[in-house]
Formats: C-alpha cells, sequence, structure tokens
C-alpha cells in the first residue's frame, strides 16, 4: 500500500461519520430509557452487559473496530473481492438451512458459539458490492435488457434464498437497489410496469375482484378507443394494450389469490390486510370457541383492525405530544406495553419521549444521511462508486422508511429494523459497513477504480 | 465517467423527500392533532386506586350512635404469587377443601387475572381472621384488607335509615358523582344525606406494566388525593323511645310516629313489623334484602310515610277547630243524637251512644252525629254560597293542617294521602249533584280521605302548637355544617297555619281531647301524673272489596299545658282504637316524658308487644305469591314439583262472618268445577299413556285451565 494511506482521516466525509454518531447515540439512549429501572447499577450494567443497552454498547465498540479496519483497508480490495464476497454470501444463506437456530419464529439465524449471526443481514452488503461491480464492468452496456436480466438475477437471488428462510421483510430489501439501478439507466418503463403492478396488488385488495375485473378490461378498451389512430399506424399496439388488460385480470384474479393462500403465511397476510385496513377474507373460519373468545377480546378493544403491537405503538407516538413526555417518563415504552420496543419498534421510545419536535429532529437527521450520500455519490468518479452509493442510500432509506410506516400503521408490520437505533448486533455492524466502505471509497475517489 | 442521467439524482432525492414528508405528516397528525392517544397511555400504565373514606355516623339526640362503622376484612388474592405457599394449612383456616380451593383459584385467575388483587373470601369472621393474622408469612399472594360495614348497636332504625350498597348502573347513569364501585344509601336516611355522609373518594395513582403489575406508586403519591370522611349526622331520634315503638309495633302491621311539637323532630318512628336493619349489613346482605322484598307483611315498607289510612275518629278534632273557626259551632252548642246520625237517609251509629251535649263531651265519646253535623254545615255554610265553595273552603282548612300533600320529610317515598279536591268529587258524584250528604262520612275521617300516620302525628303538633308546625324531620344537625347544606334549611322554617284560628277554639279541642284520655274512649290508659290530650280512632277498611276488621288508630299530645311530644299510633286490622293504639302511644309518650317505664308498665309492653296482629288476607297474599312464583318456575323450567304444592284450591281467608259464608259457597262451586274438569280431561289421557308418571295435566294441554285456577300475579 502506499504512503497516503497512513493517514486513515485523509478525504474522509467527517459530516457522514457525525451524522452516523449522533444516530448511534439517540438509539443507545432510546434503548437505555427502554430497559432502565431506578434498581439498576448503570455501570455495573455496562461492564457485564446485563441488560440490551449494555450490550449494545459492546456492539458499539465492535462497530467502532470494524470501522478502523474499513477505513485501514485499501478500497481496491472491495472492488477485487466483490463476487468472491457475493459467493461466499450466497453461501451462508445456504448454509442456514441446515444450521439454523430457531429464533422467535425465523429461521434465518446461525449460532456461532455465543453470538447469533443472521446472514441475510450481512448479504445485503455483498450483494450491493456485487451489483456494483457488475454495473462497472466496462463490457457492461446497461441499456441492454440482457443485463438488466442479469442485474436483478444478482439482486434476487438473495432475496428468494431469504424468503424461503421465513424472512420478508429482509427480503424485500433488495428491492430497494432497483433505485441504484434506476440511477444508471433503467429505462422508466421498469419503474412504471413495477409500480403499475403494486398499484394492482392492492387494488385486488382493497376492491371486489369482479368489480376491478370490469375497471381494468374498461381501462383497457378505453385506451384502445383513445389511441385508434396510433393504432392504424403501429400495428402491435392494440395486442400489446389486450396483453397487458389479460395479464392484469389474471394477476387480480388467479396470481393474488395464490400468493395469498400458498405462499405467504397467514400472519403475514393478517398484517398486509391490518395495515390496509381491511377485513382478512383469507382467515380462517373461526371455530365457535374462537368466535366466543373474539367475543369477549372485540367488547374490551372495540371496533379497530390494528393488532395490539401496532395499536400500541400508534397510542406510544401520539402520546408523546408536541414536546414529548421527557426523558424516562415514557409510560408506553418503558413499562412493556409495545411489543419489541427495543428493537424494531424503538422509534416509538424516541416519539414518546421527545415529541413531535424530536421525532421530527430525527427525521431531519436521517434525511441529511441520505441527502449527503447523494451528494457523496453523485462525486464519485467510478461507476463502482457511484452504484454502491446509490445502493446504501436505497438501503437505509427502504429500512427506515418500511419501519417507521410500520409503526406508524402505515404498512404492515414485517422485522426490519430502524438503521442504527434499533438494538441487535448484526443490523448494527451491517449498516456500519455499509456506510463506512462507502467512506473509504468517497476517501479514494481519485483513485480510479473498476 | 458516466455523467448521463444526473437528472435522475434530482429524482431520487425527490422520491426520498416525498416519503420523508409523508412520514412527518403522519408523525404530525398523531401528535398533534389527535388528543386521545395520551389518554389511552395512561390507562395503560397509570392504575387510580380509589380510597374510599369512612362513611358518617348516624346520632341519637344525646348523640349516640344509632348507626355506626365496624371494620371488616376481605382476604384478597394475588394468584401470580401464590407459588409455594402452605395450602393444607390454609385450607384448614378457612375451613374448605383443597379442591375447592383450587378451583376457586382457577375461577379467579379466569374472571379477575392472574396478577391482579382480587377478593377470595367477602367478610371473613374474626375467629378466622385473627388465626390468619398469625400465620399471614405462610401465605404469599394473600393479604387481609380492611374496609368498613354499617352496624347498628340498638338493632332499630332499619325503615328510617336505610341501608347501603354498591351503585348499580342506574344510579351511577342517573348521578353525576357516583362511579362503578362507590357505595351509596339505598333507602332512608343514608339515601337523602348520602352527600354529606358519604364524605370524599381518595385516589392513589399507581404505575403499572403491561402485564397489570404494580410498579409502585406515581411521583411518590405527589399527585394522590385524601379521602376526606363523611360528616355524622345528628338526628332528633331517642334511641330508647325508637326502641320501644318497634318492640311494640312488632308482629303488627301499621305503624308509631312520635314528633316534638316545638321543633318538628321526630323522636321515634316505627314500622310495624319492621326488621333487624343489622340483617342489611354483612355477608348474607343481599339474601336478607330479597327476603324483606318478597315477605307480604312488608317489613321493609315504612308504613309510616308509606301506609295511607282513613285517619277516623282521629280527624274529630281537626273537624272540631274548622267547625269552631267558621263559627257554625261553639264550644257550647250541642246536637241532638240518638245513637246514630240518620238525616241523609243513611244511618251512621255513633261507638260511644249520644253524648252530644258540647263539643267537649262529643269529642270524649267521638260522637259521629255531633262531627258529621258540624262537617255538613262547614259544607252548606251560607257565607260561601254553594255546597262546591264551602267544599273548597274546607280542602283550604286541610292543606292547612297538613293533609292531602307530602309533608317533605327527610327521607324518600313520602305518600301523599288523599283529599279529594272538588274536580275529582265533582267526577265522580256528578257536578249536579253537589250535596253534603253525600260527603257526610269525610266528617268523621272515612270515606276518600286517606293520610299517613306521619300526617296525623303533624296534625296533632299543629293542635298541640295551637296553629304551627315544622316540617317532621329526623335531622337536626350535620357536623361541620356549612352554607352549602342547604337540605336542612326547609326544616327550620316555621309554618303557621294561614287560617289564624283563635286560641280560645284551641282550648275547646283541648279540653275535649283530655277528656278522651280522663274519662272518655281511651280512659284505660290514662297516664297518672300527666295530662295526655289524645283522640281515638277506628278507622274502616276494606280489602279487595271485603270489609275487614277495623285499623286502630290513636293521635295525642303531651303535656297538654305544654306539649313535648306528639303521637300517632295505627295498628291494622286491631279493632277500636282503644284497643291497640292507644295503649302504645300512651306507653311511647310515658317512656319519653319520664326516660323509663315502672315496672308495672313493662309488663303491659310485653304483653302488647307480644301480641301478633296480621290480617288474615294475608295467607292469600302469600299464597297468591308463592303459587304465581311456582307458575313462573314451572314455565320455565317445566319442573312440576313447586307448583303442586299449590294445586288445590286455597284456603279461603277468614273474614267477617256474612263473607265468610259466601266464600264457602263459591269455594264449593269451584271445586266441583275443578274436579269435573279434571275427570273429563284427565280419564282418556292416563288411559293412552302408560307411562305418564304424574297425575298433573300435560302443561301444553292444560295452560289456559291452569291460569284459571291460579289467582292472576299481583305484583
Amino acid at each position: 500500500m502506499s504512503n497516503h494511506n497512513t493517514n486513515i482521516s485523509k478525504g474522509v466525509d467527517w459530516s457522514l461519520i457525525w451524522i452516523y454518531i449522533i444516530l448511534i447515540t439517540i438509539g443507545l439512549v432510546s434503548i437505555f430509557a427502554v430497559q432502565y429501572r431506578d434498581t439498576q447499577n448503570i455501570s455495573n450494567v455496562l461492564l457485564t452487559g446485563s441488560q440490551d443497552y449494555g450490550k449494545q454498547l459492546r456492539w458499539i465498540a465492535i462497530c467502532a473496530v470494524i470501522a478502523i479496519f474499513i477505513l485501514l483497508t485499501d478500497s481496491k480490495f472491495f472492488t477485487a473481492t466483490a463476487n468472491i464476497a457475493y459467493g461466499a454470501g450466497i453461501l451462508m444463506l445456504l448454509l442456514v438451512f441446515p444450521f439454523h437456530a430457531s429464533v422467535k419464529g425465523t429461521n434465518s439465524i446461525i449460532r456461532l458459539g455465543g453470538f447469533q449471526l443472521q446472514p441475510a443481514e450481512l448479504c445485503k452488503v455483498f450483494t450491493l458490492l456485487a451489483l456494483a461491480k457488475f454495473l462497472s464492468r466496462a463490457d457492461v452496456d446497461f441499456t441492454k435488457p440482457r443485463n438488466h436480466l442479469i442485474a436483478a438475477g444478482i439482486t434476487l437471488l438473495p432475496a428468494i434464498i431469504t424468503v424461503a428462510q421465513s424472512e420478508t421483510g429482509l427480503a424485500l430489501v433488495y428491492f430497494s437497489l432497483f433505485l441504484a439501478m434506476y440511477r444508471e439507466g433503467l429505462p422508466d418503463s421498469y419503474l412504471v410496469i413495477g409500480f403499475s403492478t403494486a398499484a394492482l396488488v392492492i387494488a385486488t385488495l382493497l376492491v371486489d375482484k369482479n368489480v376491478l375485473a370490469i375497471i381494468i378490461a374498461s381501462i383497457g378498451l378505453l385506451s384502445i378507443f383513445l389511441l385508434q389512430k396510433k393504432g392504424r399506424r403501429n400495428k402491435s399496439l392494440v395486442p400489446t394494450i389486450l396483453l397487458f388488460t389479460v395479464i392484469s385480470i389474471v394477476i387480480q384474479r388467479v396470481a393474488v389469490p395464490f400468493l395469498f393462500k400458498n405462499v405467504l403465511k397467514s400472519y403475514q397476510v393478517e398484517r398486509i390486510y391490518s395495515a390496509l385496513g381491511v377485513d382478512n377474507p383469507y382467515a380462517k373460519p373461526l371455530t365457535e370457541e374462537e368466535l366466543a373468545a373474539t367475543k369477549k377480546v372485540k367488547t374490551k378493544k372495540s371496533d379497530d383492525k390494528d393488532s395490539y403491537n401496532v395499536k400500541q405503538s400508534k397510542i406510544a407516538i401520539g402520546s408523546g405530544g408536541f414536546l414529548g413526555k421527557g426523558f424516562l417518563n415514557n409510560t408506553q415504552t418503558r413499562f412493556d406495553f409495545v411489543p419489541e420496543q427495543h428493537t424494531d419498534f424503538i422509534f416509538c421510545s424516541v416519539a414518546e419521549g421527545f415529541g413531535f419536535i424530536g421525532s421530527f429532529i430525527l427525521l431531519a437527521l436521517y434525511l441529511t444521511l441520505l441527502w449527503r450520500i447523494t451528494v457523496v455519490a453523485e462525486r464519485q468518479r467510478s461507476t463502482f462508486s457511484r452504484v454502491y452509493a446509490y445502493g446504501v442510500a436505497a438501503i437505509i432509506f427502504f429500512h427506515i422508511f418500511i419501519n417507521l410506516a410500520m409503526t406508524m400503521g402505515l404498512a404492515p408490520v414485517i422485522g426490519i429494523p430502524l438503521p442504527y437505533l434499533s438494538y441487535g448486533g448484526t443490523s448494527l455492524i451491517t449498516f456500519t459497513i455499509l456506510l463506512f466502505i462507502l467512506i473509504k471509497l468517497d476517501a479514494d475517489k481519485q483513485m480510479v477504480l473498476r | 465517467m458516466s455523467v448521463f442521467n444526473q437528472s435522475r439524482s434530482t429524482i431520487i432525492r425527490l422520491i426520498f423527500l416525498a416519503c420523508f414528508l409523508l412520514l412527518a405528516f403522519r408523525l404530525f397528525q398523531f401528535q398533534i392533532i389527535q388528543q386521545d392517544y395520551s389518554r389511552l397511555a395512561d390507562d395503560n400504565a397509570y392504575y387510580k386506586k380509589v380510597v374510599w373514606p369512612n362513611r358518617g355516623l348516624i346520632l341519637d339526640r344525646k348523640g349516640v350512635a344509632m348507626v355506626n362503622n365496624i371494620a371488616v376484612y376481605d382476604l384478597m388474592v394475588t394468584p401470580s404469587a401464590t407459588k409455594g405457599m402452605d395450602k393444607v394449612a390454609f385450607c384448614k383456616i378457612v375451613q374448605m377443601d383443597t379442591a375447592e380451593f383450587n378451583q376457586k383459584l382457577v375461577d379467579i385467575i379466569k374472571y379477575k387475572g392472574r396478577t391482579i388483587s382480587s377478593v377470595f373470601l367477602p367478610l371473613i369472621t374474626y375467629s378466622i381472621q385473627s388465626k390468619l393474622d398469625e400465620k399471614m408469612y405462610d401465605f404469599p399472594g394473600f393479604d387481609l384488607v380492611q374496609r368498613s360495614e354499617r352496624t347498628y348497636p340498638f338493632n332499630v332504625g332499619g325503615n328510617v335509615f336505610g341501608y347501603i350498597n354498591e351503585a348499580d348502573t342506574g344510579m351511577i347513569r342517573r348521578s353525576n358523582y357516583l362511579k362503578s364501585g362507590d357505595i351509596t344509601g339505598i333507602n332512608g336516611l343514608e339515601n337523602s344525606y348520602d352527600r354529606v355522609l358519604r364524605g370524599e373518594r381518595g385516589i392513589e395513582i399507581f404505575v403499572r406494566d403491561s402485564k397489570q403489575k404494580i410498579i409502585g406508586k406515581y411521583e411518590d403519591g405527589k399527585y394522590d388525593t385524601l379521602p376526606e370522611a363523611g360528616r355524622n349526622l345528628k338526628t332528633s331520634l331517642d334511641a330508647k323511645l325508637q326502641q320501644l315503638a318497634e318492640k311494640l309495633m312488632g308482629g303488627k302491621l301499621g305503624a308509631a310516629v312520635a314528633i316534638d311539637p316545638k321543633t318538628g323532630g321526630i323522636l321515634a318512628m316505627a314500622s310495624g313489623p319492621g326488621y333487624d336493619p343489622n340483617l342489611l349489613s354483612g355477608i348474607s346482605k343481599n339474601k336478607n334484602i330479597g327476603n324483606l322484598l318478597t315477605d307480604v307483611t312488608k317489613p321493609a315498607f315504612n308504613f309510616a310515610i308509606q301506609g295511607t289510612y282513613p285517619p277516623g275518629s282521629t280527624f274529630k278534632p281537626l273537624g272540631g277547630l274548622v267547625a269552631l273557626d267558621e263559627g257554625i259551632m261553639t264550644p257550647s252548642s250541642g246536637v241532638g243524637c240518638g245513637g246514630g246520625y240518620n238525616s241523609c237517609g243513611k244511618h251512621v251509629a255513633c261507638h260511644g251512644g249520644g253524648h252530644a251535649g258540647n263539643l267537649r263531651n262529643a269529642m270524649a265519646a267521638s260522637c259521629n252525629s255531633y262531627f258529621i253535623t258540624a262537617f255538613r254545615k262547614a259544607l252548606d255554610n251560607p257565607a260561601y254560597g254553594s255546597t262546591q265553595l264551602g267544599y273548597q273552603k274546607w280542602t283550604e282548612y286541610m292543606a292547612d293542617f297538613g293533609l292531602g300533600h307530602k309533608l317533605g320529610i327527610d327521607i324518600p317515598r313520602e305518600k301523599r294521602g288523599n283529599i279529594p279536591d272538588t274536580a275529582f268529587l265533582a267526577k265522580s258524584i256528578g257536578s249536579h249533584n253537589w250535596n253534603s250528604c253525600a260527603l257526610m262520612t269525610m266528617g268523621i275521617g272515612q270515606d276518600r280521605m286517606l293520610t299517613t300516620p306521619l300526617q296525623i302525628a303533624n296534625a296533632m303538633c299543629i293542635i298541640a302548637n295551637r296553629g304551627y308546625y315544622y316540617i317532621p324531620h329526623f335531622v337536626d344537625s350535620i357536623d361541620g355544617e356549612t352554607k352549602q347544606d342547604t337540605m336542612l334549611q326547609r326544616y327550620r322554617i316555621k309554618h303557621v297555619s294561614k287560617q289564624h284560628i283563635p286560641d280560645s277554639s284551641y282550648d275547646a279541642i283541648f279540653d275535649g281531647m283530655e277528656d278522651v284520655v280522663n274519662n272518655g274512649t281511651a280512659r284505660r290508659w290514662r297516664i297518672p301524673g300527666i295530662s295526655v290530650c289524645g283522640k281515638t280512632g277506628t278507622s274502616e277498611n276494606y280489602f279487595r272489596g271485603r270489609k275487614q276488621e277495623e285499623h286502630s288508630v290513636f293521635a295525642c299530645f303531651a303535656p297538654k299545658d305544654n306539649p313535648k311530644i306528639c303521637v300517632a299510633v295505627l295498628v291494622q286490622n286491631a279493632g277500636q282504637g282503644a284497643q291497640f293504639a292507644a295503649p302504645i302511644a300512651t306507653l311511647m309518650i310515658e317512656q319519653y316524658l319520664n326516660d323509663s317505664l315502672p315496672k308495672k308498665r313493662q309488663t303491659v309492653v310485653e304483653q302488647f308487644a307480644s301480641k301478633k296482629i296480621l290480617p288474615p288476607y294475608l295467607k292469600l297474599e302469600k299464597w297468591e305469591q308463592d303459587s304465581a312464583r311456582a307458575y313462573d318456575k314451572f314455565e320455565d323450567t317445566g319442573d312440576s314439583t313447586y307448583i303442586r304444592i299449590y294445586l288445590p284450591p286455597p284456603p279461603p281467608p277468614p273474614v267477617n262472618k256474612d263473607s265468610l259464608a259466601k266464600l264457602e259457597k263459591v269455594k264449593l262451586e269451584k271445586a266441583k268445577q275443578e274436579e269435573e274438569k279434571k275427570k273429563g280431561k284427565l280419564a282418556p289421557k292416563n288411559d293412552g299413556n302408560k307411562e305418564a308418571k304424574t297425575k298433573l295435566p300435560k302443561p301444553d294441554a292444560d295452560r289456559p285451565k291452569k291460569k284459571d285456577s291460579l289467582p292472576k300475579r299481583t305484583k
């Protein structure tokens, strides 16, 4: 390695590092606010790590070491090992199947000694590296559909394996990488088709199937009628429209019911409907005993369709008010009313304790981070770095948005953590690696990477 | 170096911004616009424990507690904490077997929850409590919680004090103070002075977690409010007199009321047969309430204010006053009386024979003829032009005497009695038919005139005070009375008669009433050393159109020159006024004025207290009530065991001789019909159905007939 690598701070983007440190601190304080009790001796807990905020502090220390390691590594190492890392990642994912430890209903965790490792989390980094490597190859022309397919394959392979491990939430994260591909010139039509498919699926869940079929058919006929003149010039237009209409109806009448009945688990279906605010038509008919039980519960819990998690989470956020209840005065999150309050629902702790002001500042901080990453991305000279940077932004954005939307009842409850805040070693390390590789690449942006 | 597609970076940033704005908007919606989330969070985390204060006591005129509080203990359990307790020892102390214990615990977990403290055994006895107290540390999760119950040291006053119970949903809805779990007065003084007696709830705020486990006090109790004890009521009741009155009224229907005429304070109010108020406190409270309410002798019915009766001859002093005041008679004017009143083509017999030479004699002998004449003269008084207007004037007198309207006593459910107004009479006797003859028996307190015993006692107060009264009431003062306690104000207003009857008229009435006791109808019950002015009454009454034995009524005040006590006693279906009511009233007067009774009189007390006089129709009512209930049970369950008892025709109520004979006939006829019906209907059925175990008719086939044979339910 050359001389200028001895000073690791050279060329490093300090604003990113500061935001990172602030976010990590907020996370630690929030976990502390959830778990601290008057009876605990703080220094003792920090030393022994008997509470989660003690453990989180240890993870932060580990992350610091990893970050320094990454900053000391030559950035060419990442381009060179991207494909190998991807292969290793896929292998690790596959190894989960024979060796997984059953924790909280997922099959995605391996136990190594005292550690629990979730390869699906780490694999995001490797996949992103591999994607960046592929797109930055000189012989790849990203206007060709063949290369689109390869890129999609690289991205979706780990996603498919993750779905098989019942981690639908983590699998969905890989779709965010399409945002990076979009920056690299993925045609608009893909996004249009993607969005309209998503809209179609949601519409299927919300609208009566026959009504929807009539609506789709009339949209098809209407567009043929309106595009009559164009259709005379372009012979393939009318058949294409007809094809899309038929595909839409097939998706709506066959594919979605199939997906909901056979692929997704019943609790996932339940959560999706819960987020949409509709009754679940795929629910199994209840036995009489269960019916009597739900009647009892229903009289208690009135008529809302939210699950317990979302309801308590909404109460926690809402009860924070404008200024919040103050540090350590958060009743919802301190007394275990919100489940998973130190991991996936950590935002409740912030929102309850510090109110709208605190939550808004946190949102602003996240937005600044994303903004800064895009700025950093645009100043990269190598395609690899730019694709990687946009990938990082996309992954972080997806986590933040889905997690917060989930705590506020806008999105179904899928178990994905809030970056840098949620308790959990693997997720913290993953996001640290993601960000610091970017910082390292940015520091070395003068070098030509291929 | 691909610089192309740079516009897309803007698009990506816009997507970020849009999504974050959406989140911020949602946050704004939750945290600033919607307000109920913080209440929901507080409901989750704060447990507000209500601390109830001790209820105020009710004291008698000497300051002795007639209604007191005692500490009782509930055994509470927190099921989640009972691990490792000595079950066998525990079950031995509380006297239940382990299976029962386990079942009880399971039920509590099922209905109340595992981590909440709930009642395991309510109101445990003193012996169990002392044994448990010693070994409490052996039984983790169990706890003795003290609370207070009412106790009545004199065992009297159930109908005066009422009782307390947990407020039901209806009361909570109607009241703007009561909340679920509050104890409130259901009847009597407990009800009307609930606001004073209950005090103010205190609140302790605890913090709890999602499993409902109490973590500790919120902010070390900074926001707790202390309960404020209820205030005591000082009543005008005389505990000993009340005891005597209830003793004498035992086993009889009716009421005895004693009032201090100078203040309107009630000295005693007994309603027969009455009940021991301690029944309505403690563990079998609700069962006893049920028993009292279904008992046909109506022990929980306060006859003194809820029973309305014709006052009978006790009305005569008032009739005399009206006649004297209108100037149609003088104390010395006389009426010819040949053993009854015959002028209106109808014979109204006199009880004592004709001593109608003057008012004094007429009063002493209770001459019907004299007072009917006086009444008719008042109605036909030429000064008012017509009988109708004369009657109207007369009703004004009655209103002045406190009759025909609620007096406004400080316990609920008072009846107003009845003095028919002109509009009502015009309907019932015909407006062209105004004629004092048609109304004449009202002049001797019969007919449509109805009064409560309290009204009679109050009328005595007006006579004794020579023209004024205070509204009869129990409560003299409230501990720590403030200006906000307005409920006592109306009992301190002197109600002066609007008619301003001169003292000379009263003197004549006083003399006549004194003679009643000295040498008149009640001469047997003269009290040596006390000059009692009284008037006997014998009030005619009917049950379902059949004449029953008369009510025995007596109204009096004493001493004559400075009246200190007015008494009205009514014993249902006990005959003439001098037979029962007069001795009870005079015993009460003697007890109150001398504060004790000589031994000779004690034996009289025992003699009258032991006498049971229950009207014969109660048997019929009981039979009707029980059979109706059996019929309901049969309709609900098809269980015929209860209804069988009631299948034979009812025992006829032994009434007066002539009506008895009639009834016998009817009964025989009915029995015959019944038998014929049974034979005609049942014979073929039994043939067809060998398995008919009972000879009872099948419910479906027989329903209409059964309804005929059973008396209609009376509610």
